[in-house]
């Protein structure tokens, strides 16, 4: 059974939805793929290859942009849904992004986003068609499974972040963070990883909202 | 919340239209529930409270709204420039570790960017409280020296912003944010007895906090000693003139600054030659 998490995102209409599914041990990937290709109109979705993914805000925030862009008319891609893939790129390239962010045939943890611009698609629906389209583990679409998911090193390397100067800077913050002027917060292991995943998670917003300004 | 305290100086507040602030928001926000709080309206932007994607994530939203007296075609174009301009100065600083709010979303066509909320309030008017409050039972040398740390960490924190490569443009008191550790660290520490007493005890400093910059309006991408020391010159004016009390301590600005980053040291020589022809400027005019 799908775990369906239905997001009616600040700012869009209220008719609007966003319906997001995640699933481990994806067994039909080119199966899903091949749906995409060839145009089938009962595939209406993003498929994303979740280890591209760093967190649910990543993931939503593609959503948003795709969505705006497409209230005003400016899609640079066939739909809102391949848009939300295309939202997920730090750069023009359509084809990259497809190749960098959506599902491949070996894809095994894999996100599924389907945006509802009328109010005509339920839950429910949703729930049953990918039931019965996907065939893998269904698990809740929070940050705790993404974070099992998360392919940090190829996140790093198509944002092109993480490199000697920059966002490592989490670790000057934490740094900073023990000097007697900063907080007197010892970070642990543990929270020093959050924290720098955040860091990621918000450079890697930034190009995203960025992306196509001249 | 908090900012909502953070009263707006009293020329901003007369200079509200009469519309209804909602018709002024850019469209995709005329719907948003509850409606985005006006914060404050400047010469060029307006400063709204807002959330981003879900009702947890609070954020601000600056809009610039179009100039009708501008000809509609330079008018999109100035619009674009600055809103854009803003945006890749925040999101490059952040990458480079610099602490400013993050950058969530925009849409140059329409004016609007959205990025993290930074609680707590501005330096401006939490000094203003802190000066003007006198507590029983504090010794003078202890609230001298939670100043003095204040002050080190801006010039920690403006240093940083010239390392990555950028000046600000309009460094005053009010563009520096005094961000509580207290909020981004809370649940990570509550696990922890010892931790959660520190904090207990931090949150009653009230000068205790991440020193974040906010506005990059007029910032630009820059590592001239010339720029970086004007900066420095324009803040330590508006210290001056906001914070009379507070402008013997600006030396603490200016130390923390020196060992901040490699050139800082030129910077605070070419500042004297800055003050220099500021005195002159204002004896001739
Ligand atoms: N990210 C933020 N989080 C919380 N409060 C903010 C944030 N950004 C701005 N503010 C509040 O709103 C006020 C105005 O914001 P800002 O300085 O960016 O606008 P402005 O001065 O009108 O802009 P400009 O100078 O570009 O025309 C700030 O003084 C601060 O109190
Ligand atoms: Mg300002």
């Amino acid at each position: 059974m799908a775990l369906i998490e239905t997001f009616h995102l600040s700012h869009l209409p209220s008719s609007y939805a966003v319906h997001a599914a995640l699933y481990r041990d994806v067994q039909n990937a080119s199966f899903l793929r091949q749906q995409l290709l060839s145009g089938n109109t009962e595939f209406e979705y993003a498929f994303l290859d979740a280890t591209s993914i760093i967190s649910t805000m990543h993931a939503l925030a593609a959503a948003f942009r795709a969505t705006n862009d497409f209230m005003n008319n400016r899609l640079r891609s066939r739909n809102v849904h391949s848009e939300t893939v295309f939202c997920l790129s730090p750069n023009n390239n359509i084809a990259d992004s497809f190749r960098r962010f959506g599902v491949n045939d070996t894809t095994t943890n894999l996100l599924v986003i389907k945006i509802c611009t009328g109010g005509e698609i339920t839950t429910d629906g949703v729930r049953t068609h990918l039931s019965r389209a996907v065939d893998g583990a269904a698990v809740p679409f929070i940050d705790e499974s993404l974070r099992s998911m998360t392919d940090l090193a190829k996140i790093k390397k198509i944002y092109k972040i993480g490199t000697s100067n920059n966002v490592g800077s989490a670790g000057k913050r934490n740094k900073s963070d023990i000097s007697p002027t900063g907080s007197q917060m010892v970070l642990n292991g543990n929270q020093a990883e959050l924290k720098e995943r955040k860091e990621l998670e918000v450079a890697i917003l930034g190009l995203m909202a960025l992306r196509g300004a001249t | 919340m908090a900012a909502a305290t953070d009263n707006p100086p009293a020329d901003i507040t007369e200079n509200l239209p009469d519309l209804p602030p909602s018709t002024l928001l850019p469209p995709l926000f005329n719907n948003t529930n509850p409606p985005p709080e006006l914060l404050t309206q400047g010469a060029e932007a307006l400063l709204y409270r807002t959330t981003y994607l879900v009702p947890s994530i609070p954020c601000a939203l600056k809009h610039r709204p179009s100039k009708p007296y501008r000809h509609p075609i330079l008018d999109a174009r100035l619009t674009k420039q600055r809103i854009l301009a803003e945006a890749r100065v925040l999101a490059k600083c952040r990458r480079e570790g610099v602490n400013v709010p993050a950058v969530y979303a925009l849409d140059w066509e329409k004016g609007w960017l959205l990025m993290e909320w930074i609680e707590g309030g501005t330096v401006r008017s939490i000094l203003d409280r802190w000066l003007h409050s006198t507590p029983v039972g504090v010794d003078a040398s202890k609230r001298e020296s939670e100043l003095k740390d204040l002050m080190s960490r801006v010039g920690q924190t403006v240093g940083e912003l010239h390392r990555a490569g950028v000046v600000h443009g309009d460094l005053t008191t009010s563009n520096l944010m005094l961000k509580p550790v207290s909020t981004a660290d809370d649940t990570l520490a509550s696990s922890h007895e010892e931790e959660g007493k520190q904090h207990q005890e931090q949150r009653e400093q009230h000068l205790q906090g991440e020193v974040v910059v906010i506005d990059f309006g007029l910032a630009m991408q820059s590592v001239q000693d010339e720029d970086r020391a004007v900066d420095l010159y324009v803040l330590e004016r508006a210290f001056g003139s906001t914070h009379p009390r507070a402008e013997n301590l600006f030396q603490e600005v200016l130390r923390a600054y020196g060992e901040s980053f490699k050139g800082a040291k030129v910077v605070l020589r070419r500042l004297e030659d800055v003050r220099m022809r500021g005195r002159k400027k204002s004896m001739i005019g």
